[in-house]
Order: structure tokens, then sequence, then C-alpha cells
């Protein structure tokens, strides 16, 4: 049986980073009774093993709760700024959203951007300060703040504690009066927009979808709109968060879809999804983002190249925020160039890989997309330094810039100016949230913040500070490549693309850290930085003269060999680049570097 | 492969009057009290192997610990006379300079033993220190004085470099004292750091710098131009001796020869099968009271192992390894950093070589795998 329209509610609860959703979204669960008391443990909805080791929300995570008489769709989404993607997808199939404010810290950049993406799709917004069990909570002040800097009256903010569960009923109330049900027509044709789809080794596709208009039911012979196939609705079901198998689903709703889908390109995230026989008009979908980092992503056994491919597709049917192409590198051989939202964006791809389709990958350092205007007039878009035109036939180098939104405690002002600085940015604007709080507002290249900016934001600031950006489009920079030579042989993976003034230091800094990351070999390994074929750096790896020579006392063979297959092994997880044995970490440690 | 007339039996003997900062052998400080109980065992151990057929006569017998000097010698020489032995079978002992002394080696000499081995390690007193050492360089020569007086022509000297605090000239030295006494053969060995022993805890903290391999190196070139000019030809890589008394115990291990392994912490090979003994000598003692096996583990190689085990002790030896038709281009490019000379056949370590043996070994070895082992503690 479909629901009642105006017994169900959607809302996504959005927030900053650790301000307490998932938390929040575990005091519902309990309150709705969707989870066993021994089942239970903190961050329940945080079912990957990364995002429990890390202690972060990366995927969004849907379930339906019931509470009276009233059924609440509910998603508890990321806050980090790399996967505001999530975020923008789950607010597509919600009418509301609950906006989360640590009462100890304040608005931060997350909060603003996110409550920006609820007001630019017309959501209602119900706010609530969260964690005011503890001693230094302020409501008052965030209270204020709210309604001073996001116009959200204060005396309508509530105030829970996600940890203690107090107010959080009445925040599920509030919920229930304040957001409104979904509209939609049940005689409609069949109109349901899939936001999120993983992939099942033994079900196929699952994917998450919303009726908006019609009922989908169990068994019904669907078309999808994008891709034109017929697909047959194998299994219909809602998260409760544990798996129920429905009937059918009415307008409004939220649940998942299996319709054994073996081809992970057929259910791709907004797609739409209809009747065969009533075929309906498609929804708006999504826009994916414009991945901003990249790096080339090699096997480090060249056999496993299928296998990361395929690897590759499953994943983006989950994330299809990361892009992939094939690539060649003569140092890494066959892998793929992939883009990413975020430095942790990427970082997370990579470890999902290596782990869910248990691969073993190198990266290559991360950099930005540049437009580069070539002497012959073209304009080319390159997303890998070492494909870089010649220094001759080079006229200009654009690269993207950002605009970036810092929210700080006013005292460190100071040092975040200097870092952005630094970093070739422009300021645009100081604005005070109240009397010790500032909002700092810099144009950057994007490159700049791709590395270690975030990092070196928090470390100044003692993790008070943090960060937003938007895309900007591209200027015009005075830009090189630098290569880097190991053995005399261009080592295509490290070419990298900086600003003229940073050439020799960064040329310096990567071939003295690379000195110490090549471990001896048989041999001298001279290490040298180049601009357009002039060497700006070198260092040379003296050859490795004495490696451990276990002997055999009283005949113990067997230990020796042990140490042996060890050394061997290590050399496995070894790139070979020329005749040089390069660990597979150097690259992405090469280039955290400090100033 | 291993000349099939070898045949070794290594006795070890698990007690000290002091640890060495270094060392991590087998071996305790105070259980003497055990001595006679252990010896009793280590006789069944011999009589038992015997019996069941694993040992004919032997062709070297080696005691090594531990220190057996310290041992009683008409204890240790039960050991010995237990054992059958080929004609002309080497029989060595390890002593230290300051347990052993005159009287004893009289009565190893009268005993049967025909070789000796001695601990010294350097010349130099304050190196002896930080090694933790309790002889000094006197007790050394009055060590080796009564060798001579007592006519044991086959001799050996166990050296170590690298310590901390060690100097190039301080090695030196050393050498050439050592020389001066003219051994027929010499040992020496890079310092290494152990885990579990104290030089181990110091380098942690940091109280210690850890051996430095270029240091080491340099030392190794050092001693074989020194031992090279004083008619000790590098048979192994830490092994230099006159012709003719290259130990022919240690040679039987790198040659792939058949060995047993009697008393605690020993290890044997026989019919393939590659077999240690418990780690301490209650355990050992109570294994044979019972008239069971002192056996803790045992692994059986496969072909492509065992040939990976060839290769691995035989490249150690001036005569080299027998280079596998799949490894051409791996021996190609070591010849090419100078690492290996080709002699028909065969692959051998150049000096340069020698000290990055391990390299050369994992690059030549065609099957280093894991073999499946049965492991009781
Ligand atoms: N004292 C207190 N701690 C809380 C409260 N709510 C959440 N926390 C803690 O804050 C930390 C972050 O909580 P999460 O629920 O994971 O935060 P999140 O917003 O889901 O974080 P992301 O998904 O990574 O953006 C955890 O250590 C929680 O235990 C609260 O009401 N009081
Ligand atoms: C097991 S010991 C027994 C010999 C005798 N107890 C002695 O110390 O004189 C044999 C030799 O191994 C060498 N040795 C022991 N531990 C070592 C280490 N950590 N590094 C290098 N050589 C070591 C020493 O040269 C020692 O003489
Ligand atoms: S080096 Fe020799 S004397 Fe020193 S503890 Fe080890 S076995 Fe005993
Ligand atoms: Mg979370």
């Amino acid at each position: 049986m479909a629901i009642p329209l105006e017994r169900q509610r959607a809302v996504s609860i959005i927030a900053h980073v650790d301000h307490g959703k998932s938390t929040l979204a575990d005091r519902l669960l309990e309150i709705c009774g969707a989870v066993e008391a021994r089942d239970m443990r903190a961050q329940y909805l945080d079912s990957m093993d990364l995002e429990r080791e890390r202690g972060i929300t990366i995927k969004a995570q849907n379930v339906r709760l019931q509470h009276g008489d009233h059924f609440v769709h509910l998603i508890d989404t990321p806050g980090h700024v790399d996967f505001s993607y999530e975020v923008s997808r789950s607010l597509a199939a919600c009418e509301g959203v609950v906006l989360l404010v640590d009462a100890s810290q304040g608005i931060e950049a997350q909060t603003l951007a996110n409550c920006y993406l609820a007001l630019e799709n017309d959501l209602t917004i119900v706010a609530a300060l969260n964690k005011i069990d503890l001693p230094q909570a302020d409501p008052d002040r965030v209270a204020g703040e709210i309604e001073r800097v996001l116009g959200l009256p204060a005396h309508e903010c509530l105030r829970i504690s996600a940890k203690t569960g107090a107010g959080v009923p009445e925040l599920l109330d509030a919920v229930i009066e304040r957001v409104p049900p979904p509209g939609g027509d049940p005689d409609a044709p069949l109109q349901a927009l899939i936001f999120d789809s993983i992939y099942d080794n033994y079900r196929g596709v699952i994917s998450s979808v919303r009726v908006v208009n019609g009922v989908l039911t169990s068994g019904a012979r669907l078309r999808f709109v994008q891709t034109g196939k017929i697909h047959d609705a194998e299994e219909i079901g809602v998260r409760t968060p544990k798996p129920v198998a429905v009937a059918e689903l009415g307008p409004g709703e939220v649940g998942y879809l299996i319709a054994g889908i073996k081809d992970v390109g057929q259910a791709r995230v907004g797609e739409t999804v209809t009747e065969q026989a009533r075929p309906a008009e498609p929804l708006a979908g999504y826009q994916d983002p414009k991945p901003m980092v990249f790096c080339g992503l090699y096997p480090v056994v060249g056999d496993d190249f299928a296998d990361l491919r395929e690897a590759l597709e499953k994943l983006s049917l989950n994330d299809s925020s990361f892009t992939y192409e094939p690539e060649t590198s003569g140092a890494l051989g066959f892998g793929f160039r992939c883009g990413f939202l975020g430095l942790l964006h990427m970082e997370i791809v990579r470890e999902r890989l290596e782990r869910e389709y248990d691969l073993e990958l190198v990266a290559t350092a991360p950099n930005v997309e540049y437009r580069v205007h070539t002497t012959g007039g073209t304009v080319e878009v390159v997303d890998n330094p070492s494909a870089l035109p010649e220094a001759s036939r080079l006229e200009a180098i654009e690269e993207p810039y950002v605009r970036c939104t810092i929210l700080t405690p006013a005292p460190y002002l100071g040092t975040l100016i200097d870092l952005c600085e630094s970093r070739r940015g422009e300021q645009k604007g100081i604005e005070y949230l109240s009397t010790d709080r500032a909002e700092l507002i810099y144009e950057l290249p994007l490159a700049e913040i791709v590395l270690d900016f975030y990092d070196q934001l928090k470390s100044r600031t003692r993790g008070y500070a943090s960060l937003d950006y938007d895309p900007l489009g591209y200027r015009v920079s005075n830009l090189v490549k630098v290569d880097v030579l190991l053995n005399a042989q261009q080592v295509d993976a490290f070419s990298t693309v900086v600003h003229r003034d940073e050439a020799y230091e960064y040329g310096r800094r990567m071939v003295d850290r690379l000195r110490e990351l090549i471990p001896r070999q048989l041999f001298d390994v001279p290490i040298q930085a180049a601009v357009g074929g002039r060497i700006i750096a070198r260092e040379t790896v003296k050859a490795k003269r004495k490696d451990v020579i276990a002997k055999c006392y009283g005949g113990d063979v067997t230990r020796k060999r042990k140490l042996l297959e060890r050394q061997k092994e290590g050399k496995r997880r070894m790139k070979q680049i020329g005749t040089v044995e390069v660990p597979q970490d150097a690259f992405i440690r090469a280039l955290r570097l400090e100033d | 492969m291993g000349t099939p007339s070898q045949f070794g039996v290594y006795v070890h003997i698990p007690f000290c009057a002091e640890r060495c900062d270094y060392c991590a052998f087998a071996t305790w400080t105070d259980r003497s009290q055990l001595a006679t109980a252990y010896v009793d065992a280590c006789v069944a151990d011999v009589t038992r192997r015997y019996r069941e057929g694993e040992l004919t006569s032997a062709t070297s017998v080696f005691f090594g610990g531990g220190t057996p000097s310290l041992l009683d010698p008409g204890l240790l020489l039960r050991i010995l006379d237990a054992i059958p032995l080929a004609p002309g079978a080497e029989v060595t002992v390890e002593c230290n300079p300051d347990s052993v002394d005159s009287a004893k080696l009289r009565s190893y000499r009268a005993g049967g033993v025909n070789r000796v081995s001695l601990g010294v390690q350097s010349m130099d007193p304050a190196v002896l220190a930080t090694l933790g050492r309790t002889h000094d360089p006197a007790g050394v020569e009055r060590a080796i004085g009564w060798i001579g007086e007592i006519g044991f022509d086959s001799w050996n000297v166990d050296l170590i470099y690298g310590s901390a605090g060690e100097s190039l000239p301080s090695w030196s030295a050393t050498v050439e004292r050592v020389l001066a006494f003219a051994p027929p053969h010499v040992s020496a060995y890079a310092l290494s750091v152990e885990p579990g022993t104290r030089l181990a805890e110091r380098v942690t903290r940091g109280s210690a710098a850890p051996p430095d391999d270029d240091d080491q190196a340099l030392k190794y070139e050092r001693a074989d131009d020194l031992l090279t000019a004083a008619g000790l030809a590098w048979y192994e890589i830490s092994n230099w001796a006159r012709p003719g008394f290259e130990c022919r115990h240690n040679r039987c291990y790198w040659e792939g020869g058949e060995y047993l392994g009697i008393g605690c912490a020993a290890h044997g090979y026989t019919g393939g099968r590659r077999w240690w003994t418990v780690h301490s000598p209650e355990r050992y003692i109570a294994a044979l009271a019972h008239g069971g096996s002192p056996e803790a583990g045992d692994e059986r190689l496969d072909a492509a192992q065992a040939r990976a085990e060839a290769t691995m002790l035989a490249i150690r030896t001036k005569q080299g390894a027998m280079l596998d038709p799949g490894r051409e281009a791996a021996a190609a490019q070591l010849v090419d950093v100078g690492l290996v000379s080709r002699e028909r056949d065969h692959v051998v370590l150049t000096r340069q070589g020698r000290l990055l043996a391990s390299e050369v070994t994992v690059r030549l070895a065609p099957d280093l795998l894991a073999p499946r082992t049965r492991d009781g503690g």
C-alpha cells in the first residue's frame, strides 16, 4: 500500500564536518525503534569500514523511519567539502533539511555552503543547535549568529544533544510540523529518480530511488529513460535500515530498486525510471560535478589493469563524481587518469578501490586541469602535466581559480592572510560574523589549495578555521613544467606544473625528498629537476655498499631464507623505473612537502 | 649440491658466563647446574639418531654455543665419544678467551678435538667494552699461546667489525694484531643488531648508533686486503683461511651437505628435511628424558625451494652458485654493475658483490617462496 502523501516527510541532515549528523541519525533510529538496542552502535549509518576508521561520513545513507502515523525518509549526508555532491543529490530527494550547528563551534564554512544548497533547492530548513551538553557550548551566541548570517530566526532554532538525546523528540516533531509533505500524483505515469546506486556481486545494481509520480510496483516492466533499456523490477523495498521488500512505492516514497542489472552503465545516478507500458518524461536528473583534482592511478602489478578498469566502473556507480580515462605512462605502464572533487576524495576512492576490489595501486602527484595556448593558436585542455606541449610551443598556460571562503576566529586572521598571500591569493573581503568570528574571502589558484593548504589552515588555527571554495574559471598564470629525471630518465609520473617563481624551490624540494625516498641501488642514481631541459637541481643517491649479511651460524638455513624471502617480497612492492626500484608510495610522500 | 661424503654434527652448548651486548643466541648465564643432565640428553639424542640410522659417521663435529669451553672438558668429550667419526674428521670447539685454559685445551686435544675457534671479536679494549665482552687482549694472547703450545694446527679467530666507536684504524689494528699470531683461519662478521639484545635496546633508545653500512663495507675491504696479503684467502663471505685450513663443517652447510643438530636450539638437515630442536635446555632435557624427539619443527623443501636454497648458500662461497637458466638476464645485470663474475655455468661474487650478497641472492634465486612449515615452538 502506498503511503498517503500527507503522512510522509523527507529530510536530509546537513551540517559542517563533525557537527553530529550521524550521531543525530542514531538517536532518531532509536526513537523510532528502527534498530534493536543490542544492534545499536555509534554512527550506525556509517557502515563502510573506511567511514568507521576515519570517523567521517563519506556516503549519504537513506533510511525510512516510522514515527506515530508518519513516515520520515531520512538521509544522513557527509559534511566534508569534497563530498558536497552527495549532499546536493540527497537534497533532490527531500522537501526539507535539518541544519545542525555545533553549539560549541558556531557556523562554519560547510554550514554556509550546505545551507545555501538547501535554499537553492527551496527546502524548508529546520535549524538545530547540537552538542548543548558540552560545557563550552554557547547556544545563545550561536543562535544569534544563525539569525544574523543565515536569516533563520533564533527563536526557531532547536537545542539538542545528539549524544544524550536531549531535545531530539522535539526536533522530530518540528520536522513533521514544519516540513511540508511531498507532492506527486499516484495516478500519473511512473517517474522515479535514481539518486544513488551500488553494485552487489549477487544482485547486481541496487539503486536508491525516490518516486516522484505514479507507483513503482514489484514485478513491473520498467523503462530507464536515459539508456532506453527495459528491466523488470525484481525487488523493491525500503531501508528501515534493514532492507525490507515491499509490493509498491508510491509518490514521495524513498526506497531501493533491484532490476537484475549487471551492466553498471545502465543504472547511473540521475536516471529516471518509468513504466514500459506508460512511459513518462525524464526528471531533471543531476549535473555531474566537475572534477578539480587529477592524478594517475596505476596497478602495482601490471596484470591488474583489467581488474582496475572493472573496479572503476563498479565504484563509479556508487560514486559518480570521479572520472577516469585510460592513460599510459612510460614509468608506470597502463593506468587511468582520474579526476576527483578534492584530495580527500582522491584518497578515499583510491582506498576503496584497494580494499573493496583487492587491488594494489600507485597514485601520481595530484594536479589541476590546465588550459594551454600554443604558438599555433590552439587551446588544449591538459589534465596531466607530462602531456603538456614542449616549452617552445607554449604561448600561455591558464589555470583554474577558486573563490575561497574561510571562517575563522578573529585572532587567526593574520596568519590566515599570510597563508593566502603566500599562495598567490588575492583578498576579496573580510566580514565579521560576530565580534570574534570572521569570514575571509580570497581568490586563489586551485592548485595552491590542492596540496597542503587545508592542513596548513587547520594547524595554524588549532583546527578552528574552516574552508569552502567554488570554481571561478581559468586565468593566465606564469606557469612552467618541472620534470624529474631519475638516472637521466625522465619520470613522467613526477612531472608537475608550478608557478615560475616556485620552480627552483619546488625542484629542489622534490629532489631532496626523492633522495630520501629512493633507497640506495646497486649503482649511483642521479636525481635531477629540470625546466625545459635546463637542470635546476641535482642530488645523487649513492650506490648501496652493503646489505645485511646474515650468517647461518649453527646451520639455521631456514631463518636466513626467510629473511631473503622478506627482502624479495619488499622488492615485489617496488615499482621498476628504468633500472631503478622505487617504493610505491614515494610519489605521494614526495608531494607532501611541508614548507 | 653437497658432496655425499660430507656429514656434519653440530652440538649446541647453551651456557655462557655473561651475555654479550650484541648476542641473541640461545644461551643462558644462570643454568650451569643443568650441565650434566644436558650432556646426558645430548648423548641420548646422538644415540637415538644413530639407532634410527640418521647418523653413520661424521666428517665434522662442531661444538658451538654459547660457550662450549665453559663446560667441564670431561662432559664435552662424553658427547664427542658418542659420535661415530669418519677417519680424519674435523672436530671443532668454540672457546672464549677467558673461559679456556691450557688444561682444558690439553683435554680436548687428548680427547680427539683437532680445531679450536676462539671468540676474540676485537683487540681494542674500548671496543671489547662496548661489545660487552669480559676478556681483554692479554687474555687472547694467552689463549693463542696455549693453542700453539698444545699443538692445534687448525684454529680460528672470530672477529666482529663495525660497532659504535670502532674507528677504521682500530679495526685495522685488530686485524693486524691477530695476523701477528699467524692464525690459519679468520672469521670476520659485520656486527648486526639483533632484536632483544642490549645493543638493540641502546639503538632504539638512541644511546648507541646503529652500525653503518658504508663503514662496515670499508672495514670489510680493509680486512680482506690485510688477510689476503697475509696469505689467508677468502673462501666464504665472512671466512678466510690459509689453503687447506678451510672449515669443513661450515662448508658442509654451504655446499648442501647433511648435518645433525644436537642440543637445544640446534638445526639439522637430513633426508631433504630441515628441522630444529626445542629452544631451551630444560625442554631439551625433558624431551629426551621421556625418550621422545627434541624436534620443535621442520620443513620439507620441494625441488624449486631446494634450488633456491642451494643458490643462497653456494653463492656465499668462492666456488659460487650454479646459474639457473631462467636468471641469465639478472646475472648479466649483476655482471654489469660489478657484483658477480661469470665462470662457465657458475656465478661468483666479486668483492663488491660479497658485501651485497643478499641483494644478489634475491635476484638470482629463482624460487624464494615460503615452504610449508610445521612449527611446534
Ligand atoms: N558531546 C557531544 N558530542 C557529540 C554530539 N553529537 C555528536 N558528537 C560527537 O561529535 C563527533 C562527530 O559526530 P558525527 O555524528 O560523526 O558527526 P557528523 O556530522 O556525522 O560528521 P561527518 O559525517 O564526518 O560530517 C563524534 O565524536 C560524536 O560523538 C553531542 O551532542 N554532544
Ligand atoms: C654464537 S657465537 C659463540 C662463540 C663464543 N661464545 C664467543 O662469543 O666467543 C659465534 C660468533 O658469532 C659472532 N656473533 C654473535 N653475535 C653477533 C652479532 N650480533 N653480530 C655479529 N657477529 C655476531 C661472534 O663473532 C661470535 O664469536
Ligand atoms: S657471543 Fe658468545 S660469549 Fe657472548 S653471549 Fe653470545 S655465545 Fe655467549
Ligand atoms: Mg556523519
